[in-house]
């Protein structure tokens, strides 16, 4: 096992897309060892995307469960992962492993469910909200080659709330 | 530090930091907005150059816009960054003593501001002030709330909001 190294931006490597995972293998087995254990020997960081420690293919681990007060699903490994509901918009103050110091303001969905498999091939559904939800939208995004920074909103929009209902 | 002031037009920005780049000069951060139909700048510029010279650098473009500058040496280094912790919203009925209220509160809880932005609307005859403030406290956002509630009683709505940055 080893703590991987992890691409900073402006890397163009963090721009390409990352393909699917297609065999559940030992070497995906190896890789997500360490891929673990990269995500919990960096303090305060809560979820990672494959493409973020230079291997391209559709994996996130997103992990809030160290948040007090939260609602989570625990360690959630996210491999193929796809949103397939969304609803609600919230402005979130967001940084990045790969953007060190600075942080911006992002909107993202409250709630969403995502399907993914697991590190067996196995599919699951999971429904998230709030920081949760916003933590697996970032790493998302990320296997797309998308930073936090391709959706900076001005300040203006922190008026931008919740949806009412 | 460099500070500019002038009566808003396009092209403020590109004309003056066209000079400074032809002069040599690196630009760091920023804070740049329209206040009242003047517009402003407030620019961290790294340079060999004494203050002097960087007026000198860009008074052609500056006299020939009407614009007024200021050269000050500062202390500054970047990746600096502190994170804030809590936003504060704030509006109400424009009146004299919203900012020195609001702030003296926060001060007095230990709140450090980092970002504030203000802006009135409304009309003429019934303006509205409408104010956000980012920062850091410690202790978190709970002492904010008590020392906010004299500022919630005079009539201004207050939202205390905790930040709560999100690494990923």
């Amino acid at each position: 096992m080893a703590v991987l190294d992890v691409l900073v931006y402006p890397d163009v490597r963090l721009k390409k897309v990352s393909i699917a995972v297609t065999s559940f293998d030992e070497a995906l087995r190896r890789f997500l060892a360490d891929f673990d254990e990269t995500l919990h020997a960096m303090p305060g960081c809560v979820g990672l995307a494959a493409p973020q420690v230079n291997y391209f293919h559709r994996i996130a681990l997103v992990d809030v469960s160290g948040k007090p007060g939260i609602p989570h699903n625990g360690r959630l490994l996210l491999i193929n992962p796809e949103i397939t509901e969304r609803e609600g918009e919230a402005v979130g103050r967001e940084g990045c492993l790969s953007v060190p110091d600075y942080t911006g303001n992002v909107v993202r969905a409250t709630r969403i469910r995502v399907r993914a498999q697991d590190a067996d091939g196995i599919y699951r559904e999971y429904a998230c909200e709030g920081y949760e939800a916003r933590a697996v939208q970032h790493e998302l995004d990320h296997l797309d080659g998308l930073l936090f920074l391709d959706r900076l909103v001005s300040r203006r929009d922190l008026f931008r709330r919740k949806v009412y209902r | 530090m460099l500070t500019v002031v002038g009566q808003d037009r396009p092209g403020i920005v590109a004309g003056l930091t066209d000079a400074l780049y032809r002069g040599g000069v690196n630009l760091g951060e920023a804070s740049m907005a329209r206040l009242g139909g003047n517009f402003t700048i407030m620019l961290m510029v790294e340079s060999d150059a004494a203050a002097e010279d960087l007026q000198r650098l860009i008074g052609p473009f500056a006299a020939a816009h009407s614009l007024r500058v200021h050269a000050d040496p500062i202390e500054g280094r970047l990746h600096e960054h502190v994170e804030p912790n809590a936003r504060i919203a704030v509006h109400g009925a424009d009146r004299p003593g919203i900012v020195a209220q609001v702030t003296q509160a926060l001060a007095a809880a230990g709140f450090n501001i980092l970002d504030l932005d203000s802006g009135v609307g409304g009309t003429a005859d019934r303006p509205i002030y409408v104010m956000t403030i980012d920062g850091h406290v410690p202790g978190g956002t709970e002492a904010l709330e008590r020392a906010l509630a004299p500022v919630r009683r005079s009539g201004i709505e207050v939202r205390i909001e905790p930040i709560d940055t999100l690494v990923g």
